[in-house]
């Protein structure tokens, strides 16, 4: 059995947790861009948490559902429809066989994780059913979906009940402007501090090239590398160094004009000067953030960063314990 | 020879980044290489990946397994077992790489990109040969096959290999990357920024000079070619890659081989020694040769 695509939507793609140990060949991570918002969907069904759900980015698919199916959504406010009747957002609900669900505009957020009871049954690619596009890896035919295909579904586990919901506190707000902290360091140094200061206290504003590769911020000031006489095999200006590894979450600024924060689909090396990482709790936000929201860059250290770490998982540990997981 | 100190920096809290040189070198690379080796070999929990770029690594691990300030004193406590190991020699491969220099392919996506381009009035073999001092286009493309390939680095995207040439600093081929990078690159196209060959594993963006395309394909995930069975990334860092120019007649005949399966590269089993190599460069790519055309 399985889910008819009848519109794929603008960038509809299975995904799940990611797969690791392969970015060393130039094959990252992928996977849901917010994954705490995969979690909650994919616990609200009584799946594995890490069972691959869908992950629709802006403009929602229609989908036909081939058989009965208890599906929650969770992460953009993307209402989901069920044969145009408006169902709550991160609560369990059931279609039936022959019914369409469909999805309205976001009133906030980027991306919504459709998980359905029993997960997206594609095969696995390097251990993930994740979708690569670039490498067309993994998914459904290494690709986002499209018109006619065919998504089987595997079955549950354990058994998924309807109207499973989530404490409100769990719910992260979404917001227009959000802060993206961030450990500095890579080759910040290559920055003068006039440009340092500038990066932190201008806000920054999601362009238009906004992917699962990365995203590129505008709108703040010009930014100045030190001059220096250029090391041999780094390339002539002065944001190029000798191409080095990229972190997934890692800021990099070509020409010293627009930041790009690289995410889960990132290329894994190159020769921009990187200043710095976005912290591992607040990659799930970047994945939330539509073209013209805002940011501002806030450093913190690594303690900062990994108390964060574990406060979102404290958030998790509350909802499996609420859902009696 | 390389006497500075290795430059550790966390990137965000699921990578440790490490620059062992800012500047690209052999000896660089090779110090690389052996932190690489000596991190992978210790299979510490909660390490994810160890990725070789160049002159630089950096390892991928999950804090809720290891707290980031161990790790550090871990991979710390390896650097003088690696300076052993860099000494030591290496297992790896000699693979030949046909090549069509100067495509019908790449000249058509270069031109289309002529307004991102340096000179636009010009090629980019016209303008590599230039800038590297080298009297016309077959002189550059004498030197780009005359000499071999270190693959320095596997990354930006799946499968693609960047690569450090085997010659003396003062012959390194060096040439700037696009103005503004191309949105379009062919498959399998061999490429060149900085100091460093490629040869693009899928179609896509790109920002390096086009100097022709191979027909060997060097990433698939569906590996439906022999030799891209075991891993459907073929190149591996360490591995040494000599081109070898061919017309579009055998270009032809080894697209036909790949299309019914039968193609794989030319490759031998070496064991490279960086003392050996360094002592009489000239003589030893010389045996690599013989290994690599023994038969």
């Amino acid at each position: 059995m399985s889910i008819n695509v009848i519109k794929p939507g603008l960038a509809t793609a299975i995904q799940d947790k990611g797969r690791e140990g392969y970015y060393h060949l130039g094959i990252p991570p992928s996977g849901a861009m917010d994954q705490y918002s995969m979690t909650l969907a994919n616990l609200l069904v009584n799946n594995d948490e890490g069972d691959a759900v869908l992950e629709c980015a802006l403009l929602g698919p229609e989908l036909l559902l081939q058989q009965d199916a208890i599906v929650a959504v969770c992460g953009a406010r993307m209402s989901p429809k069920v044969d145009g009747t408006v169902m709550p957002l991160d609560t369990s609900f059931l279609i039936k066989a022959g019914q369409t669900l469909s999805f309205a505009y976001p009133t906030a957020g980027a991306r919504a994780y459709l998980a359905v009871a029993g997960g997206i049954d594609v095969p696995m690619t390097l251990g993930s059913r994740a979708t690569y596009t670039l490498g067309a890896l993994g998914g459904y035919q290494g690709r986002r979906l499209e018109v006619g295909d065919e998504l089987p579904i595997g079955k549950p586990k354990k058994a998924a009940k309807e109207g499973q919901h989530l404490p409100t506190e769990c719910i992260p707000p979404i917001e227009k402007e959000m802060p993206l902290r961030m450990i500095t360091g890579m080759y910040i140094h290559r920055l003068t501090d006039e440009a340092i200061d500038r990066f932190f206290e201008d806000t920054w504003t999601v362009g238009s090239e906004a992917d699962r590769i990365g995203y590129r911020f505008k709108g703040g000031r010009a930014m100045e590398f030190k001059p220096r006489q250029q090391p041999f095999g780094a390339g002539s200006d002065p944001s190029n160094i000798v191409d080095a590894c990229y972190p997934i979450g890692s800021i990099q600024i070509p020409a010293g004009k627009e930041p790009i924060v690289l995410h889960r689909d990132a290329v894994s090396g190159g020769g921009y000067a990187t200043i710095g990482t976005v912290i591992s709790a607040d990659m799930d936000l970047i994945g939330q953030m539509q073209p013209n929201y805002k940011t501002r860059f806030v450093p913190v250290n690594m303690a900062e960063a990994l108390e964060a770490r574990q406060l979102k998982q404290q958030q998790l540990d509350k909802v499996r314990h609420y859902l009696k997981i | 020879m390389l006497s500075q100190p290795i430059r550790y920096t966390f990137g965000g809290d699921e990578q440790l980044f490490a620059e062992i040189s800012e500047s690209m070198s052999l000896a660089a690379f090779f110090k690389s290489l052996g932190m690489v080796q000596a991190i992978e070999a210790q299979h510490i929990d909660g390490v994810l990946d160890v990725c070789l770029a160049n002159a630089s690594f950096q390892v991928r691990f999950n804090p809720d397994v290891i707290h980031p300030d161990i790790l550090l004193a871990k991979v710390k406590a390896l650097e003088s077992m690696a300076q052993d190991q860099s000494k030591q020699r290496l297992d790896t491969r000699i693979v030949e790489i046909p090549v069509l220099y100067n495509d019908p392919w790449t000249h058509e996506t270069l031109m289309r990109f002529r307004d991102r381009h340096q000179d636009p009035n010009s090629t980019d073999l016209e303008y590599a040969a230039r800038i590297n001092g080298l009297k016309d286009v077959q002189a550059f493309i004498d030197a780009h096959c005359g000499s071999p390939w270190f693959v320095s680095m596997v990354g930006f995207v799946a499968g693609l290999p960047f690569m450090f040439q085997m010659v003396e600093q003062a012959k390194q081929l060096e040439v700037p990357k696009y103005l503004s990078p191309r949105t379009d690159t062919p498959k399998q196209t061999l490429g060149h920024g900085g100091c460093f060959g490629c040869i693009y594993s899928v179609r896509g963006a790109g920002g390096y000079q086009m100097f022709g395309v191979t027909p060997a394909p060097i990433y698939d995930p569906k590996q439906t070619l022999s030799y891209l069975k075991d891993s459907m990334v073929f190149f591996r860092t360490g591995d040494i890659v000599q081109f070898k120019p061919i017309d579009r007649a055998e270009y032809d005949r080894i697209l036909e081989e790949v299309e019914n399966g039968t193609f794989a590269p030319k490759t031998q089993a070496f064991t490279f020694d960086l003392q050996d190599y360094q002592a009489d460069p000239e003589q030893y790519k010389k045996t690599m040769m013989e290994v690599l055309y023994v038969d």
